[in-house]
């Protein structure tokens, strides 16, 4: 067992800020286009985090053009070249799926005052 | 057969490949296993490595165990297995097989028990389809008719329920993603029949 986790913890990226969910952060995703590799920029609101360890992953929702867009991340992917923290929301869930029935004003995440 | 090796199952996780995506891979614990015997064809007439996995005290084995391995000068070992190498001949009493026989992206056979399910249904056992839990229905995990009418005889080898699992299985073409010969760690890429802890033997694949 304990080869299993050093095994999953030398994978784990280090690299990687403190977010939760509400904050609003922007992906760094590298995208092979061909054979061309660049970096895409997704910027959301962080509705969800689950898993553990290597398992990871964050969903980021942003409103594209009038439509809500949700991409799910693995956290610790290889892919994922940058996680830059924009704001820190203040909620009081941990999985804001309430998000996708709200649009507009009453979409806003209050800022949070202290950490 | 050129390569075999016995292991144990440690459990499976996940990793990342260079190209981002998260596959499922098993973890044995694999080697080092000493060559205990080889057999050779003018006298046992056929040609195999007799190969031992995981030493144990000298007082938890029997007698023609102890004088077994005593011959062939190597201290005992809990799981002995006989592969049927070509050309046996070149090993010798006392050589360790080790996983670096492997290296990433090889393809092996690995051999196990699967896990025993005891007495099992229809459902679990051959993936019939259930009749309706509710509205009225009597007729919920059952196997249903077994024959025609005309037949007037259940045919042989009717699916039914009984006992499943616990048998020998092979699971085939699994890719090798990563080897550690100071842990004697061996990562293949997929599932592997049998529980935790349970001796597989991985085998270099047939179809490769």
């Amino acid at each position: 067992m304990d080869i299993l986790q050093t095994l999953e913890q030398s994978q784990l990226r280090t690299d990687i800020p403190d977010f939760k969910p509400g904050d609003t952060v922007r992906v760094h995703v590298k995208v092979v286009e061909g054979s061309r590799e660049r970096i895409q920029v997704f910027e959301g609101i962080v509705i969800s985090r689950r898993g553990g360890c290597i398992r990871e992953s964050f969903t980021v929702r942003r409103v594209s053009y009038g439509i809500g867009v949700e991409r799910v991340f693995p956290l610790h992917s290889p892919r994922i070249a940058q996680i830059e923290v924009v704001r820190r929301g203040r909620v009081r869930r941990a999985k804001l799926y309430y998000l996708r029935n709200l649009s507009g004003k009453a979409a806003r995440i209050k800022d949070a005052d202290r950490r | 057969m050129e390569k075999a090796i016995i292991g144990k199952k440690l459990g499976m996780t996940q990793m990342f490949t260079e190209a981002g995506e998260l596959i499922p891979v098993t973890a044995i614990i694999a080697g080092p296993c000493p060559v205990i015997q080889v057999k050779v064809l003018e006298r046992d007439g056929y040609e195999a490595v007799q190969v031992g996995f995981e030493q144990i005290p000298e007082r938890k084995i029997n007698k023609p165990a102890r004088g077994h391995f005593a011959k062939a000068n190597i201290a005992p070992h809990r799981t002995l297995r006989e592969f049927r190498i070509k050309d046996a001949a070149k090993y010798q009493v006392g050589d360790k097989i080790a996983v670096d026989i492997f290296k990433p992206g090889d393809k092996v056979d690995v051999t196990g028990i699967s896990r025993g399910k005891g007495f099992a249904g229809g459902i679990k056992r051959w993936g019939f389809h259930r009749g309706p839990m509710s509205h009225g229905s009597k007729y919920h995990r059952g196997v249903g008719s077994l024959q025609a009418r005309d037949a007037s005889r259940v045919f042989k080898g009717r699916k039914m329920p009984g006992h499943y699992g616990a048998v020998r299985r092979t699971v085939q073409n699994l890719e090798v993603i990563k080897v550690d010969p100071e842990q004697n760690l061996l990562l293949v890429k997929g599932s592997v029949p049998g529980a935790k802890g349970s001796i597989v033997t991985i085998k270099n694949s047939v179809k490769a």
